[in-house]
């Protein structure tokens, strides 16, 4: 395990790979995310579901920019940046709400559901991928840019 | 301590113009802080258990990093979904 925290890994940064992937993917469904919230809650449920999409494409990129940027430096700083970096993600989402928590669009029902439900969707969507790919290279989805 | 004690407890601390709002609003945000802080707790470990275990794979297989790493940022985000699901149990207790 000693060995192990201070080697480094030089490879592809496959976390903001992963990260791109799902944000790219939850750029496609927020218009009508937004547009289904919006219809339910009006239009402060649209923004605050925008508001709710933004949160968590932010927390995955930069979860995968500390994980990828630490994982160059050592494994054992990568394994106080998924730790620690849990930590004040988490408490930056909560700075974030706490920041509007006043704002007149603001409305916490659709914004929580949103926050849920983008989180799961989209690591849903990525692990289908994901998982052909890594069991069977030549099931991987076909892409536009393959 | 039982809601009903919690309850009992802040009303006899409270001065005499409180009303019971304020003592609901108090337990309330008691409430709301203390689902918050627990649903951070199993999360935490997982995510610490996890990345443990992936370091020693990396450290066994080298070659495999890459398969390791991209698991275990999957599994990372899947064990936050437990934190973030208490965090908006937390935002719709004290705010909604």
């Amino acid at each position: 395990m000693g060995q192990a925290v201070v080697s480094r890994i030089d490879g592809p940064a496959v976390e903001t790979t992963i990260a791109r992937d799902m944000v790219r993917r939850g750029l496609w469904v927020a218009p009508a995310l937004v547009a289904v919230f919006g219809l339910v809650w009006g239009v402060d449920g649209a923004i605050s579901t925008a508001y709710g999409i933004a949160l968590v494409m932010a927390n995955f990129l930069l979860a995968a920019a500390l994980l990828s940027w630490t994982a160059r430096i050592s494994l054992g700083l990568m394994m106080g940046a998924a730790l620690f970096g849990y930590l004040i993600r988490l408490g930056l989402i909560f700075a974030a709400v706490w920041l509007v928590r006043d704002a007149s669009w603001v409305a916490f029902v659709p914004l929580g559901i949103t926050i849920i439900v983008t989180h799961l969707g989209l690591l849903l969507w990525e692990v289908r991928y994901v998982s052909a790919s890594l069991a069977f290279p030549d099931l991987k989805p076909e892409t536009k840019e393959s | 301590m039982s809601v009903t004690q919690t309850l009992a407890t802040i009303a006899q601390t409270l001065p005499d113009g409180a009303g019971v709002d304020d003592a609901q609003n108090i337990a309330a945000a008691q409430g709301a802080g203390m689902a918050y802080g627990l649903a951070a707790i199993g999360p935490g470990i997982g995510i610490g258990y996890l990345v443990g275990q992936s370091v020693q794979a990396m450290a066994r297989q080298p070659e495999a990093a890459g398969m390791v790493r991209t698991t275990m940022f999957l599994g990372i985000a899947f064990t936050e979904a437990l934190a973030l699901i208490g965090f908006v149990v937390f935002i719709l207790l004290k705010f909604a």
